[in-house]
């Protein structure tokens, strides 16, 4: 103790130096960046209290009210809505039919590192568990590199327009980062019930469904939820490059300069996510 | 039952856990093993539960050779002992009928083990081994609502599910007030003797050793130091067992001095009041 309090000064000096030096490059560089990058961006706050900024304004503000609430518009508006619904439910389900075996395979303890592996080969280790282990989590973090809006963009120029790009956009986006998760929380569980199950002669699949499962279950289950609560936000958004639901609807409207029905829109979308977000939080609470 | 011949456990970060321990236990024995912490008692009984394998030296369960088991053995061989743990090692998500009925998984099939998890196969008999530690009507809380000593007897009485030839406990009531851990040991005692079960404990309190086992084992270091009858066991062994360790060597004073009744195992640990 006595011995690490008369070392600690001299030690700090030139550590504490070094890093006031780090944070004067870095500020100094930070500062040049943000100055060049304002005339690129074309950043020009007179541009914010220009007079046509401001009748743009004001008649964008004027034209959202009245919102457009004919029974007409409502009625054509049931499917889009419906539609979005559909997309993040279908999505959903696809990201976990992505996201649960990747993950597995993903999860160090199930393919080649812990009890379950005690008498494993090494080459099986390897082949079997290192390997693909590696694999998917590389094709695990290139499907959740992308946003789900490229992955969009880029499905509707294969299969067309429509609710299907947005469903396979948010069924790759979201596997990639379900996958992750679900290893993550399985990874994460407590290891000694396992040795204790493994100890009383369980085998591996006893260890699995009496030790690991029910300890990751409920995190799995909330995560999954949360991550349907983000898909209806997101399919919404994926309509702006074409991807059906009510994001089509907004964009549409918006070219059309119909904001009273973008207003509507907007409202019809909100109480879908709060009504989407009390239903997973009544699940999440009854699950964990 | 078990001979260990110059057993040895080096981890993988070097540090000597055992180092040279060579042991004859028969069946239906009971064996106290005492020692100042960090002696390499953990090590010892997960070795002896066969979930750690033996850096060096031979371990033979019933005459034959553990490390030349194939594993359909090795799990028989494993559901025949059955380990108590320190910390309870039970999962806290699942119902306490589950983590009971888990003492059957040495036995059963996979569909067998998954149909129970939905509906509990046997719960008459978890009931049962309940009741024999005194809490059948928490058959069905979940598991982490209990409290320290109530989740150690669960550990019992799936161990009592188990139904093994060899118990193995780890320090089993470290965790728990004096009174629950004279009635744990010896009702662990009684368990044994009346199924003639071979009973290895692990115990930081002396006195319960030398009260309840008619064997005590001191370990220091990774080897055996003593292994005699209790009353064979004189202060001056005990002194030296425990020399350089303060705890312990209070814990010696205090059984001298007549003032402790049960030990140090009796010292309740954060969070487990009585």
């Amino acid at each position: 103790m006595a011995r690490g309090s008369t070392a600690a000064p001299a030690d700090r000096s030139p550590a504490s130096a070094s890093k006031s030096a780090f944070l004067w490059v870095f500020g100094a560089v930070f500062a040049v960046s943000v100055a060049l990058s304002l005339r690129t961006a074309q950043v020009d706050p007179r541009l914010l209290v220009e007079g046509s900024t401001l009748a743009n304004v004001a008649r964008f503000v004027r034209g959202l009210f009245p919102p457009q609430l004919s029974r007409e518009f409502l009625g054509l508006m049931l499917r889009p809505a419906l539609e979005t619904v559909q997309i993040s439910v279908v999505g959903t389900a696809i990201a976990i039919l992505i996201g649960v075996p990747l993950g597995l395979v993903a999860t160090a303890s199930l393919t080649w590192r812990g009890v379950l592996h005690e008498r494993a080969s090494r080459v099986a280790r390897w082949g079997l568990g290192f390997v693909p282990y590696v694999v998917s989590r590389g094709a695990l973090s290139v499907f959740r590199s992308i946003p789900e809006y490229v992955w969009a963009f880029m499905f509707v120029r294969a299969v067309g327009l429509g609710p299907f790009p947005g469903v396979l956009a948010i069924g790759v986006a979201y596997g990639g980062m379900l996958g992750k998760v679900y290893s993550e929380i399985l990874e994460g569980v407590n290891p000694r019930p396992l040795e204790t199950l493994q100890a009383a002669g369980a085998s591996r699949l006893g260890v699995v469904l009496y030790g690991l499962v029910p300890q990751a279950l409920p995190n799995v289950i909330a995560y999954t939820l949360y991550r349907w609560e983000c898909a209806i936000r997101a399919s919404a958004l994926l309509g702006f490059v074409g991807a059906g639901g009510l994001g089509q609807q907004i964009e549409l409207s918006m070219r059309m300069f119909q904001f009273d029905e973008v207003l509507t829109l907007l409202a019809i979308l909100f109480v879908l996510v709060a009504t989407v977000d009390f239903i997973s939080g009544r699940i999440r609470a009854w699950v964990v | 039952m078990y001979e260990l011949r110059s057993i040895r456990k080096v981890f993988g970060d070097g540090s000597v856990a055992v180092d040279d321990i060579s042991l004859a236990i028969g069946r239906g024995e009971h064996v106290a093993f005492i020692g100042p912490s960090g002696a390499g008692k953990t090590t010892l009984f997960r070795m002896l539960n066969l979930t750690l394998r033996p850096s060096a030296g031979a371990l033979l369960l019933d005459g034959g050779e553990v490390a030349a088991l194939s594993d359909a053995e090795l799990r028989r061989a494993r559901a025949r002992i059955g380990t108590i743990y320190q910390q309870q090692n039970l999962v806290g998500r699942l119902r306490v009928v589950h983590n009971v009925l888990a003492g059957n998984l040495g036995r059963w099939s996979t569909p067998t083990a998954l149909a129970s998890l939905i509906r509990p196969r046997g719960t008459a008999d978890a009931e049962r081994a309940l009741a024999r530690v005194g809490i059948p009507e928490k058959l069905y809380a979940r598991t982490d609502e209990l409290s320290g000593g109530q989740q150690q007897r669960v550990a019992i009485a799936r161990v009592l599910i188990q139904d093994p030839d060899i118990i193995l406990a780890d320090e089993p009531v470290s965790s728990v007030d004096p009174s629950l851990a004279v009635t744990i040991v010896t009702l662990l005692r009684d368990l044994s003797h009346e199924s003639r079960k071979t009973l290895l404990m692990n115990l930081h309190s002396v006195e319960l050793a030398l009260t309840y086992f008619p064997r005590v084992v001191g370990v220091r270091d990774g080897r055996v130091v003593f292994d005699l009858a209790p009353d064979k066991v004189s202060g001056e062994l005990l002194a030296d067992l425990y020399a350089g360790h303060r705890d312990e060597e209070a814990q010696l004073e205090q059984i001298q001095d007549g003032t402790r009744l049960y030990g140090g195992a009796c010292r309740p640990l954060a969070g487990f009041g009585k």
